[in-house]
């Protein structure tokens, strides 16, 4: 019965609407990210957000998810800019950079988590669920939010796909073609702030940046062309978006992203097998 | 021992048991297996609570080994299967982590393991949860703990002192004169994980990484000798734990979250000033070097 009920409410139709388009969109950011060899920096990203909307709640003393975003947007970015210019002007190598700033952000966080719950009066409800997000807890308004925000990212990398494509592969190409590479990789890096932004209420913080990791990982090992790769990983973040809420709602307190990101595991070890490219299958069958 | 001053010497075993690892990852440039390691001892932790049914310290630091140096097994086979090394390990961490959390939540309340636990640990109630020897009150569990996995490191470190140092600086030439290369690296997982769960009830699972990687990344501003770098970041490790610990109890916030917060700004110090590589001091001398 319960089932059926998740499907006939409104609320639970647009939970399952934004995380399909969510999963989708944030396959096919993933695969650029994955090409760009980024996919840690957006993990920092994502940790990064953390402050960012608790700073908002301080400021403004109320839960507004617009205003939510905004200040996620910052310190993402923020985070972003942080790994840069410590790679770029000091002697510590990225992995360091980017270990550093995940994990000094995401405690600033945490600690701005604790300082609101036991020193503003104001009840923190709703903040604890951006660290492993809640699908249950979002309102229509916030689910619309999110299947918008993702139709729009699917939108822009669709109309941008070539651009974005050049710019990657053969930056120095594009440059000759007099394509602004710049502009079009600042693009990129707003729509993964946009994915991560969006992703969070759903999947969390923690977690977020596996939906931009596995699923085009998986995506690899079925096809080589970026253009079949995008799509695949595409359907194969929807798929892990829809299962992974489904079981989330209809089990008790289970946290949606956990589950989100376990599901996307699963369809990577699948690929990881039985991949028609690069499966291990394959490769135990070429060698016999 | 009062109350703050048990969480007090906690937070510096943390420090420097962490610091002193993790100045060899910062070298080694495996500053993000730490932080796989560190969020997948989690699973470990949980795994060996649904062996066991208890939550008792040697099953724990045997999981989280275990699960540990599986990450670090999983991360080096998809990496040698052509597999980009971030994604690698971006793919396994997560995973493992997630099957973690999930399994957590089927953990009953009654059991002092839950999501908030893993992310931030709970340093407030180390004091409490003794243990007695022959009657005796022997003092925090987490505490004896800390101080065993600190003394395995050093030790681990001095016995494979020369060994360590050479495959971090000159691995081309480690292999040629048979230095097991790979012996050392799984050494060093160990190490971490074992550094990791010691730490887990204290920081968590994520606020670990900060207190593995931050200290090491500053001592490796302010010196280039090897072994003064080991000293210097277990030292800005205690150093760390101390200033977060006064900071979260005037402001009263997490003391975890507070004492890695404290590497952060110890760090960003460095970063700019450090007399050698400081960001600050550099420009600085360039002028003066221009005039």
């Amino acid at each position: 019965m319960e089932i059926f009920e998740l499907f006939t409410k409104a609320n639970a139709q647009w939970v399952l609407f934004g995380s399909i388009l969510l999963g989708f969109a944030s396959g096919v950011i993933g695969s650029f990210v994955l090409l760009k060899k980024q996919s840690l920096i957006s993990d920092a990203m994502a940790h990064a957000t953390l402050p960012g909307v608790c700073l908002v709640y301080m400021i403004f003393q109320v839960k507004s998810i617009p205003l939510f975003l905004i200040g996620a947007t910052i310190t993402g970015l923020l985070a972003t800019y942080s790994i840069q210019f410590i790679v770029k002007h000091s002697r510590i190598k990225t992995d360091a950079a980017i270990g550093i700033t995940l994990s000094v952000f995401f405690a600033l966080g945490i600690v701005l988590l604790t300082f609101i719950s036991k020193n503003l009066s104001g009840n923190q409800s709703g903040l604890d669920d951006f660290i492993f997000g809640q699908a249950a807890a979002l309102v229509s308004s916030d689910l619309q939010m999110i299947a918008v925000g993702s139709l729009v990212i699917i939108i822009l990398s669709t109309l941008f796909f070539k651009e974005f494509k050049i710019s990657i592969f053969d930056p120095l190409y594009a440059k000759g073609l007099g394509l602004p590479v710049t502009f079009f990789n600042a693009v990129l890096l707003a729509l993964v702030v946009g994915v991560v932004v969006i992703g969070i209420q759903m999947v969390g913080v923690v977690l977020i940046a596996a939906l931009l990791i596995t699923p085009p990982l998986a995506a690899r090992y079925w096809t080589e062309q970026l253009g079949l790769m995008a799509m695949l990983s595409g359907i194969f973040g929807a798929i892990s978006g829809l299962i992974g809420t489904f079981i989330s709602t209809l089990g008790e307190g289970l946290p949606t992203g956990p589950v989100i990101v376990l599901c996307a595991s699963v369809i990577f070890l699948l690929s990881l097998i039985f991949g028609s490219k690069k499966g291990l299958v394959k490769k135990v069958v070429a060698t016999v | 021992m009062s109350y703050g001053a048990w969480i007090l010497l906690t937070g510096c075993l943390v420090g420097i048991t962490c610091g002193i690892t993790g100045a060899i990852l910062v070298l080694r440039k495996m500053a993000m297996l730490a932080d796989a390691i560190s969020h997948t001892v989690l699973l470990g932790i949980v795994g060996a609570f649904f062996v066991t049914q208890s939550l008792n310290g040697l099953p724990m630091l045997i999981g989280a080994a275990v699960v540990g140096l599986l990450t670090a097994l999983f991360v080096q086979l998809l990496d040698s299967s052509g597999v980009q090394s971030d994604a690698a390990i971006g793919v396994v961490f997560t995973s493992l982590f997630a099957l973690g959390v999930v399994l957590i939540s089927f953990v009953g309340d009654s059991v002092h393991l839950d999501v908030q636990h893993a992310l931030m640990g709970e340093i407030a109630f180390i004091p409490w949860e003794t243990f007695e020897l022959n009657g005796m009150n022997m003092g925090p569990k987490a505490v004896w703990l800390l101080g065993a996995v600190l003394f395995i490191n050093v030790a681990l470190i001095m016995l494979f002192y020369k060994e360590i140092k050479l495959t971090t600086f000159d691995p081309q030439y480690a292999a040629l004169i048979g230095i097991p290369i790979m012996f050392i690296h799984y050494l060093l997982m160990g190490m971490v994980s074992l550094s990791t769960v010691a730490s887990f009830d204290a920081v968590g699972a994520i606020l670990v990484v900060a207190m593995l990687i931050v200290p090491g990344a500053t001592a490796y501003l302010l010196t280039d000798r090897f072994i003064v770098m080991l000293l210097l970041s277990g030292f800005i490790g205690v150093l760390s734990a101390v200033l977060g610990y006064f900071s979260a109890v005037l402001f009263n916030v997490s003391i975890a979250g507070a004492m890695a917060c404290a590497t952060g700004v110890l760090f960003f110090f460095a970063l700019f000033l450090s007399p050698k590589y400081g960001f600050l001091t550099k420009k600085l001398r360039n002028k003066m070097l221009k005039t």
